[in-house]
């Protein structure tokens, strides 16, 4: 599973790093650092959760697996 | 169950689509909406969209090419027969349903002294904020906005930042202060004034002043303010009427009980803007933010499939107004006392607890979107404490 965020359309608000706080994170200068680009499959839920979350659905999750 | 009707083909009802698949849902999905949009976002109608700095399918709502449903745009729902479990579209046609979710958000609330005509809009729809951005495209310069609330304070924001003279009115004394509270509320109207907003608050608006085309607004105190453009946010209405003699409990929304079933009929959800909750922290409650809308229609996709689970998140949303980035989580309410935790009401970024009794209720973030995740956490753990018998 990779990572991909759409940085243009990523409006830092936060709402992946609650949901995966260990692959997403906003930091104080307001902008969004992914923590781990191939987080493994155990993160595959939370993650899901992150994209799903995501407001300006930003967060895309390649290879396999579901969406 | 092998087939669901949708009502309503914007977030929650594409997100109720979304969530019935991914909990493993094989059989029949259609999804009615009267938009003849494909699915969309609205939250950019007021910000990106309406700036310009995003186009069209920019505003689409994503969805995967696998979900397998049945689009039928531009048709409404008319009515709802219970007894034979069909939708009835205006055009008369029928859809028999096993599973039903009702999804079909609010509407703009219309202002009783608002008027059809040239250069006077509200903001809901695509279409809305199309016709919008070309009054402004053809030349309109000076704006009066009705409503202070955040789709009103974030026209006023954009329409300035595009050069135009706006005029940002409220019948309440500060921008957003049911919301936001007294001293917050005042950082936000700080910020408009900053940026050479004038706003005439503490008014009540009478009527549109023009008779072809809106010319502006007339107030109550007899004060006339002249525009090209009159945009009005009024807040919005529960889109209900077609379930009207249904027997599904109607109550400012649709009434539906913890887990999103609607009360009055079985195997019926709703989600979204129109759906009123029962929420094992807040009791009934109605909320309008797009992340209700999908964590809603998750639990309304899981109640349909029989795992039903209380919807408990809590109430997020987020507003871009000028170069700021503001966020409430939680549920405040008028009587709560604010206390900011970190910066100062005059930073450029801060952090405050809405505390009742001693207990955060929610938490405000000005530019302090890093903050939001471990707030977040304890409004989360406070409500949850505050509601022993509700925990899941
Ligand atoms: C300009 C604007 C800016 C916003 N900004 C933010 C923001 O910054 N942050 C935030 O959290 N939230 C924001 N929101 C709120 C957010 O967009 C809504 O909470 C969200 O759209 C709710 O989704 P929904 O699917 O429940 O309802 P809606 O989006 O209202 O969708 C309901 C759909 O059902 C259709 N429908 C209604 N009746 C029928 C019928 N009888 N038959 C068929 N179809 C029907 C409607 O036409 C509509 O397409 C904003 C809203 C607006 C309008
Ligand atoms: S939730 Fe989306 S918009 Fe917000 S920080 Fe994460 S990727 Fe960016």
């Amino acid at each position: 599973m990779k990572i991909v965020v759409d940085f243009d359309a990523c409006m830092s608000n936060a709402q992946c790093m609650r949901a995966a706080p260990s692959v997403f994170e906003v930091r104080d200068d307001g902008f969004l650092y992914i923590l781990q680009e191939e987080p493994p499959e155990s993160l595959r839920a939370a993650v899901e959760e992150a994209a799903r979350l995501c407001p300006t659905q930003a967060i895309t999750i390649e290879d396999g697996g579901a969406k | 169950m092998r087939s669901v009707v949708i009502v309503g083909a914007s977030l929650a009802g594409v997100s109720a689509a979304k969530s019935l698949r991914k909990h493993g849902f094989t059989g029949s999905i259609s999804v009615v909406g009267d938009e003849p949009h494909p699915p969309y976002q609205r939250p950019p109608l007021s910000k990106q969209f309406l700036a310009g700095t995003w186009d069209r399918p920019r505003v689409d709502l994503r969805m995967p090419d696998t979900l397998g449903v049945e689009w039928m745009l531009g048709a409404r729902a008319a009515s709802l027969d219970a007894y034979r479990r069909d939708v009835v579209l205006a055009d008369g046609r029928r859809l028999p349903f096993e599973g039903l979710v009702i999804a079909t958000g609010a509407r703009a609330r219309r202002p009783r002294w608002y008027a059809e005509r040239a250069g006077a809009f509200m903001l809901r729809t695509l279409d809305d904020a199309i016709a919008i951005r070309d009054h402004v495209r053809a030349g309109a310069r000076r704006f009066a906005i009705v409503g202070a609330g955040f789709i009103g304070s974030e026209v006023a924001a954009t329409l300035s930042a595009l050069g135009c003279d706006v005029t940002l009115i409220d019948i309440e004394p500060v921008p957003m202060l049911r919301v936001l509270g007294e001293p917050i509320a005042r950082v936000c109207l700080r910020a408009h004034e900053a940026h050479g907003v004038r706003c005439e608050l503490g008014v009540a608006v009478e009527g549109l002043t023009g008779t072809s085309s809106a010319q502006g607004v007339r107030l109550a105190d007899g004060h006339v303010i002249d525009a090209d453009g009159v945009v009005v946010g009024a807040g919005a209405t529960p889109n209900v009427e077609w379930l009207d003699g249904s027997g599904i409990v109607l109550d400012d929304g649709v009434a539906c009980d913890a887990t999103g079933a609607a009360r009055g009929i079985d195997r019926a959800v709703a989600a979204g803007d129109v759906a009123r909750l029962d929420h094992p922290y807040y009791g009934s409650h109605r909320v309008e933010h797009w992340n209700n809308a999908i964590t809603q229609a998750d639990a309304a996709a899981r109640t349909l499939l029989g795992g039903a689970v209380p919807h408990v998140a809590i109430p997020f949303f987020w507003s871009d107004q000028y170069d700021s980035k503001l966020q409430l989580v939680g549920l405040p309410s008028p009587t709560d006392t604010i206390r900011v935790v970190e910066g100062s009401l005059d930073a450029p970024r801060f952090v405050a607890l809405y505390e009742r009794d001693g207990v955060a209720t929610a938490a405000f973030f000005f530019n302090s979107m890093h903050r939001v995740a471990a707030y977040t956490a304890t409004i989360e753990a406070a409500a949850r404490e505050a509601t022993p018998a509700a925990a899941p």
